[in-house]
């Protein structure tokens, strides 16, 4: 990519973020807050201090790189995975449930790896389940998928009440990791895990998938859309956009599965606060490139640890974060349309 | 009451919302378009309900709830036919704008608790006469007023869309919009037209979860009926009539849970509340042959 087209690239996302903080200081004042301690709170959560970065911003965007570029996988071949939510709750409920059943028998490392292939299978299950009724029934991916978040969401619910209920059958929980059963931290006395390590490795391999190897190149030719497929030679966009749909699905599944062994250590219903749907933003601001999509899950995740200090120190409703999410989206849209319309209208 | 008109009443209580999604999302449909959103019209909706019923009563309150789901669906226009943005994610992200500002809305305006908060209700209104007939009696002629306009406005879309010109226009958009526009007939007109009354009608839903249903405003309250309704249209093949069949269908699989907590099945609940979204996968793996659907259904036009 030239530095022209990548400042062309660039230029409309600065413009979406830029609004976004406009948008933001409106929805503030029109909530009530205390502008100044809504802003400071935002500011120290998030950024303001070492602990704020390594234990609440970088924490937070783990998840949302890895769903971000599941999302970003999916969207690339053309298939409109909205799933990344249910297929991240199946793979936190299996990974965690392998983890809590392995970690008194196994070695830590090896319960780990266990629970955290676990995990991407799970994923990769729940996403084949709507990848298959596509491919044999022509079921619309986004409602299937949409689907079975529910059916995860109540599915969590049931086994937290059930059988991983925790052993005094007090709490909608399950038991808590043993300590050999968790990832291991970075940085002495902060939270963060090397679940980021590998979710920044695997925006790296996913780039270097979609820039220089055959696999890549028929995951794009597959999204451009079947014409372009067929004009290309033999890609059998079928299979090509149903093996992608279940990879994203494996990788939202590890996301899960990181979750609980890096940052929970146990399994609840609300193990996920909608990261499967702010994932959407976090790959469609990133452009669907894996690399910019770490950029865009730290700034998500800056975004949601201030939104959480913003909460507790200035009562700004917590939902303040999803806001900007979805408006994040609708600025994307917005801004490429009209880029669209006027390189259309200029020739 | 016996077990079975308890059934058929809880039937008719879980479809009224669905009907009102489904015969707006039907509409949509058929001017070619998918709007995902409806689920952000049908929360809207009830959080627009909740807000007027607290200053004017119950009729007022399906006022709010109408404009709100105007709104919503105003702004899924704007994107999808002004700008022609990706209808699917446009509809994603207004879903996620909606629910998002709901809740925020409520916590700042009613407090973070909250719960306790009702509102005024339309309680059941019972035809006399029609609601003693055996089994279905109760079920279709003792509900909340908001169910009685459904038993019209399907007969009548059912007429409106085979036996006028305007709604040979709305399917003439649908399937073929080049010629539709040859014929004439402003595509994106109608296109705003149908997508306002979707709009209209996923804020009655969301009226009838919060005015004839719960009696006050739940977080993330509309629980994907605005998706399942998508899938509703598909099961009904995009008629009027089959979609009635199909809303009905659906409220029995959602009337379960309420059948298994009477006869004290040993179901877990999360399973019970699982049931109907995963009804709705296996019904759309029924439902295959897409060839009925709306030619043009979801195309992106430049």
């Amino acid at each position: 990519m030239s530095r022209a087209r990548a400042w062309r690239e660039a230029l409309p996302v600065g413009a979406v973020a830029g609004a976004l903080l406009l948008v933001a200081v409106v929805v503030l004042v029109s909530a009530g807050a205390d502008l100044r301690t809504a802003l400071s709170a935002l500011w120290i959560g998030s950024l303001g201090s070492r602990y704020a970065l390594l234990s609440a911003t970088l924490v937070r965007a783990t998840p949302l790189i890895l769903l971000g570029l599941s999302v970003t996988l999916a969207f690339r071949a053309g298939v409109l995975n909205i799933g990344a939510e249910g297929q991240f709750i199946a793979g936190a409920s299996a990974g965690g449930a392998v983890a809590l059943a392995t970690a008194a028998v196994l070695p830590g490392p090896v319960s780990l790896l266990v629970a955290l292939t676990t995990g991407v299978v799970a994923g990769g299950v729940w996403a084949a389940v709507a990848a298959e009724l596509r491919r044999r029934f022509g079921v619309l991916e986004v409602i299937s998928t949409l689907m079975l978040n529910f059916i995860a969401l109540y599915g969590v619910s049931y086994l937290v009440h059930g059988p991983l209920q925790e052993p005094t059958h007090v709490y909608p929980q399950s038991a808590t990791l043993p300590m050999v059963a968790r990832l291991p931290f970075v940085f002495d006395g902060q939270r963060l895990h090397v679940g980021f390590i590998l979710a920044v490795l695997l925006g790296l391999a996913l780039w270097y998938v979609f820039a220089r190897t055959a696999a890549g190149f028929r995951i794009r030719i597959t999204g451009a859309g079947a014409a372009a497929a067929a004009s290309a030679g033999a890609v059998d966009t079928a299979r090509v956009s149903f093996l992608a749909f279940i990879a994203s699905g494996a990788i939202a599944g590890g996301a899960g599965a990181v979750e609980v062994t890096g940052v929970t250590y146990t399994l609840f219903e609300r193990i996920s606060p909608g990261y499967g749907y702010s994932a959407i933003a976090v790959a469609l601001l990133a452009r669907l490139h894996p690399v910019a999509v770490i950029g865009a899950g730290v700034f998500f995740g800056a975004l949601e640890a201030g939104a959480a200090a913003m909460q507790r120190d200035a009562g700004v409703p917590s939902q303040f974060a999803s806001i900007l999410e979805a408006l994040a989206i609708l600025g994307v849209l917005a801004v490429d349309r009209l880029r669209a319309r006027r390189q259309e209208a200029a020739p | 009451m016996s077990a079975t008109s308890a059934f058929a009443e809880a039937v008719v209580r879980v479809a009224t919302p669905l009907a009102y999604a489904a015969l707006g999302e039907l509409v949509v449909e058929r001017a070619g378009i998918i709007n995902i959103g409806l689920e952000g019209s049908i929360i809207a909706g009830a959080y627009g309900a909740l807000v007027f019923a607290g200053h004017g009563g119950a009729i007022f309150g399906v006022a709010g709830a109408l404009l709100a789901g105007i709104l919503l669906a105003t702004l899924f226009a704007v994107f999808v036919l002004v700008l022609r943005a990706d209808q699917i994610i446009t509809g994603t992200a207004i879903s996620m704008l909606a629910l998002g500002t709901t809740g925020a809305l409520y916590q700042t305006m009613y407090g973070s608790v909250g719960a306790a908060l009702t509102t005024p209700t339309f309680a059941p209104m019972v035809i006399p006469g029609l609601s003693s007939l055996p089994v279905v009696g109760r079920a279709l002629f003792a509900q909340p007023v908001m169910t009685y306009p459904l038993y019209l406005l399907f007969p009548i879309l059912a007429w409106w869309l085979y036996r006028t010109a305007d709604g040979l226009a709305l399917r003439a958009v649908g399937e073929k919009p080049s010629a539709a526009a040859a014929a004439g007939i402003s595509v994106s007109r109608v296109q705003w037209l149908a997508l306002l009354f979707g709009g209209a009608m996923g804020g009655l839903s969301g009226a009838t979860l919060v005015l004839a249903q719960a009696g006050t405003f739940l977080e993330g309250m509309s629980a994907g009926r605005g998706f399942i309704a998508i899938a509703i249209v598909a099961l009904g093949r995009w008629t009027p009539l089959g979609v009635a069949g199909a809303v009905l269908l659906f409220g029995a699989a959602g009337a379960l849970q309420f059948l298994a907590q009477a006869m004290a099945w040993p179901i877990p609940y999360s399973i019970s509340l699982a049931t109907p979204y995963v009804f709705t996968l296996v019904v759309l793996a029924v439902a295959r042959g897409r060839a009925v659907a709306p030619v043009a259904l979801g195309a992106h036009r430049e």
